[in-house]
């Protein structure tokens, strides 16, 4: 095949699958999963930390885990947590509710919110935090 | 080579610090090691959101010596381990002590222990299941640091926060290595 070819053949491919892809991939609780280790320095799924707990976190109010102390900027945010606030807060903690004691730079890529988003869904649902006190 | 062939976490550190580590810590870290105040409490921007980075740090590090210690008198470290699990806990005590002296001195209060933490005790039966639990609390402290450094406005602090970064790193590796797996599993950390 002649090489101009090729290089039409190959630019095709990254014009239709690549990018599309990326868009449209559904959110992966189970990569989300591999991605909450990040987290695990200041939070857990069924008990506070350094954070608060994460069970039941969609559908939450910002700051009203019972007996957590959180900053008074988190108190004050108003925020109820959902996918979309979620992934707002993820992006730049700090942006969002600045003073946060969130002291982390954020989650840049989209996809992978959405799977650690897909992954608090899931685990809010599932086992563990059904089991949690 | 298996990990328990391995020369002692304590007898590497020495050799380490020996031969390199005078490049080892940052000029920051020195300067704030050594009592140079006016480095460390050079303006730099947002003095209080530094402060707030630097005592979520030090909260989390503070529970990683509470964590190191649940292990340590759990009766189910084997010697070496127990020897490891004790150098980290003293490397998070370093650093606590770095972090803490750093906010006063910036003019904040750090935040000090908490006197009860949650740990998944019922989890740990094991040798490998201690191992496992402090390999994640590794990690995570890996990305909380990786997090923390760009939002710094002093840069000498984000320095000195890096350069804790390479040790909670190392023993990432190292407890990974010791419960089996790659010990660096990628050449990028997130």
């Amino acid at each position: 095949m002649p090489r101009r070819h090729l290089v039409s053949v190959a630019l095709l491919a990254l014009a239709t699958i690549g990018p599309g892809m990326a868009a449209h991939a559904a959110p992966d609780a189970a990569r989300g999963q591999q991605l909450y280790a990040r987290c695990a320095a200041c939070h857990a799924l069924t008990f506070d930390r350094v954070g608060p707990r994460h069970c039941g976190l969609l559908g939450r109010r910002a700051g009203s885990v019972p007996g957590f102390d959180y900053s008074p900027a988190m108190k004050k945010s108003n925020i109820v947590w959902s996918a979309k606030t979620l992934d707002q807060f993820l992006t730049k903690p700090l942006a969002m509710v600045p003073g946060s004691s969130m002291t982390y730079a954020g989650v840049s890529e989209a996809g992978d919110r959405a799977d650690l988003i897909a992954y608090l869904k899931s685990a809010s649902s599932g086992t563990v935090c059904r089991l949690a006190p | 080579m298996s990990f328990f062939q391995m020369s002692t976490p304590v007898a590497a550190r020495r050799l380490f610090l020996g031969r390199s580590g005078g490049l080892v810590l940052s000029g920051a870290a020195v300067a704030l090691l050594a009592g140079n105040d006016a480095l460390a409490a050079k303006a730099g921007g947002g003095k209080a959101a530094d402060i707030q980075i630097l005592n979520t740090a030090i909260g989390a590090e503070l529970e990683a010596i509470a964590a190191y210690q649940l292990g340590a008198e759990s009766k189910l470290l084997s010697k070496p381990v127990l020897d490891l699990a004790l150098t980290f806990q003293g490397h998070h005590k370093e650093h606590v002590a770095l972090l803490s002296g750093t906010v006063a001195k910036l003019g904040g209060k750090a935040v000090v222990a908490k006197a009860k933490y949650n740990f998944p005790v019922d989890q740990l039966k094991v040798e490998l299941d201690v191992l496992k639990f402090a390999a994640s609390l590794e990690q995570g402290a890996v990305s909380a640091y990786l997090g923390a450094v760009p939002l710094f406005g002093n840069r000498d602090l984000a320095k000195a926060a890096a350069s804790i970064l390479g040790d909670e790193a190392m023993h990432w590796a190292i407890l990974r290595q010791a419960i089996g797996e790659v010990p660096v599993p990628s050449a990028f950390m997130s």
